[in-house]
């Protein structure tokens, strides 16, 4: 589901940031990145979100070679894909369910279709009745389940999720991971970056660890 | 609520059966009938939204507004006063007739026999004679100064032959050999081409006319500037939106949509207000213009904007909205990703 060969990333003032990535994660596959600040976990989560594109080396995406895709047709790429981020990015003059809904309004889903969705996949991280309050509402644990929401709506093949216990205690964090496995085992192929330890021993699934910018584990 | 759905029931038996059977077709037309609707609704939710934003910060709007409005109503100013000064030549035709004023002392008798001799001239397709007491009736008529002129003891106007070459003399060299020629009669005072001064009075009206377009020209680069700038600004402020819609997947179009709109509407309602502020200026200049006319005594009236032209202006401005965003959007949204 998402393949990396030989993948380079090089910035002209820092120098190269990833070298020689490769790694295969296959269709409902769960992994964790891991790796000390800077090694290139942000830089590689981006080049899978299809922000920036590798210097050198291929990366597919179900199949697809992203160098091949040309920039108009990234975005429906981005929609194979749901992203949960530390800082959760919620729009916050906007209600839960409006920045739930985001992904399906951009899809073009109608009226009904968004509405059914929506409630389903708030149900899905237990936050039912919620749907006409504010992120800022919300508890931290609570808006990171809005955004976990938003990234599945869609029933995305891929889910990537960046530190997405960052924020939250060890009692919230093991809830989150609970519902990745759910996705999981529906098929939907998962790669979380965190750096929290025990949350990956607890697990026990596939570790990519990267340091300093080559993979060394995975 | 019931109360009301039962009263329209009452009233309006086949309401319900009816309004359910265009429920049914929709959802019969399928998914792609659906995508339009929603697509529909996307554009109608962008069109009142992007209003609604400025409407949430009224004191920045109005600022951008009214420099717009005035940047607008300049232009549509200018092009008003150009229209009304054309209106006072507008009735002038471009002939190649020739004027010949005649001495004072030449009497109406001799003026007659001249009159005769030059239509005999092969090059001459006709005379006029307009004697003195018929060049005071015309004056007093049309140049405004008809009372001042009845106290005049002594008629002072010279009598004039009209004379209208042919048609197949239309080259400048035989029209002026034509001229001089009259210029040596001992009778002619003046000889004078009517079209010399009228092409005068066209040329200096083309300057005004192309000074007006450039003017108009500029006023249209700075509406758009200042546009694009405030779509940018705007942008600005929404780029944690704008990154998280890319994120999710929104292509360029979709992000660029509401901006789009808000361009829309500054121009929209700058072209509005432009509309008042020229609307307000000719009510307070229109007294004024009028009896300066009156004192003249002549027929002039201030021409105000039409239908036609109001349209126009505001679809420019509209127009000049959508471009200064699309333009601004192209080159910023392709430079905004997330960090």
């Amino acid at each position: 589901m998402i393949r990396f060969d030989n993948v380079n990333k090089r910035y002209p003032e820092t120098g190269d940031v990833l070298r020689n990535i490769s790694f295969h994660l296959r269709r409902g596959e769960m992994a964790f990145l891991t790796g000390h600040s800077g090694a290139g976990k942000s830089t590689l989560l981006r080049l899978i979100a299809t922000m920036e594109r590798c210097s050198r080396g291929q990366i597919f995406l179900d199949g697809q070679d992203l160098n091949q895709v040309k920039e108009n047709q990234l975005p429906f790429i981005r929609r194979k894909m749901g992203f949960i981020y530390q800082d959760y990015k919620l729009l916050h003059d906007r209600t839960v369910f409006d920045n739930v809904a985001l992904p399906l309004v951009i899809a073009g889903f109608g009226h009904h279709e968004i509405a059914r969705r929506v409630r389903a996949a708030l149900d899905k991280v237990s936050l039912t009745g919620k749907e006409k309050k504010y992120p800022l509402a919300l508890s931290g644990g609570e808006q990171q389940r809005v955004g976990i929401a938003r990234a599945v709506v869609n029933k995305p093949p891929i889910i990537v999720a960046d530190e997405p216990t960052g924020n939250l205690d060890p009692e919230l964090s093991a809830e989150i991971m609970f519902l990745f496995g759910q996705f999981q085992q529906v098929g939907v192929t998962v790669l979380i970056a965190t750096h929290d330890i025990s949350l990956i021993e607890q697990l026990n699934r596939r570790v990519l660890k990267l340091d300093h910018g080559q993979l060394v584990g995975g | 609520m019931k109360r009301s759905n039962k009263n329209r029931i009452i009233k309006d038996p086949p309401a319900r059966p009816v309004r359910q059977e265009t429920r049914q077709t929709t959802k019969a037309g399928g998914n792609y009938a659906d995508r339009l609707t929603a697509y529909r609704d996307l554009h109608a939710h962008a069109l009142f939204s992007s209003l609604g934003r400025l409407v949430a910060t009224p004191f920045t709007s109005i600022m951008t507004l009214s420099v717009l409005a005035i940047a607008i109503s300049l232009a549509s100013g200018f092009y008003i006063l150009v229209a009304n000064v054309q209106q006072l030549t507008g009735n002038l035709e471009t002939s190649n007739q020739i004027s010949l004023f005649l001495r004072d002392d030449v009497s109406d008798v001799h003026a007659n026999k001249l009159a005769d001799s030059i239509r005999h001239d092969l090059r001459i397709q006709d005379v006029k004679l307009i004697t003195r007491e018929q060049a005071m009736a015309e004056f007093k008529t049309y140049s405004g100064f008809g009372d001042a002129i009845n106290m005049l003891e002594k008629n002072p106007l010279p009598i004039v032959l009209k004379v209208l070459p042919k048609h197949t003399l239309e080259d400048k060299e035989g029209l002026e050999g034509l001229l001089n020629h009259f210029k040596q009669a001992p009778e002619v005072d003046i000889a004078q081409m009517d079209l010399q001064w009228i092409e005068r009075l066209q040329s200096i009206l083309a300057v005004a006319r192309l000074f007006a377009a450039l003017l108009n020209l500029m006023l249209g680069a700075a509406v758009l500037f200042i546009i694009g700038n405030t779509i940018r600004l705007e942008l600005h402020n929404r780029r944690d939106e704008v990154v998280i819609a890319k994120l999710v997947g929104a292509t360029n179009g979709f992000i660029r949509r509401p901006f789009l709109y808000t361009g829309f509407w500054i121009g929209f309602i700058s072209g509005v207000f432009a509309w008042f502020i020229v609307a307000v200026l000719m009510l307070i200049l229109r007294q004024p213009v009028e009896r300066l006319s009156g004192l003249y005594e002549g027929g002039f009236h201030l021409l105000f904007l039409s239908a036609a032209e109001t349209v126009a202006m505001i679809g420019c401005s509209s127009a000049l909205g959508v471009l200064g965003a699309w333009v601004v959007l192209f080159f910023q949204l392709q430079n905004t990703v997330s960090e």
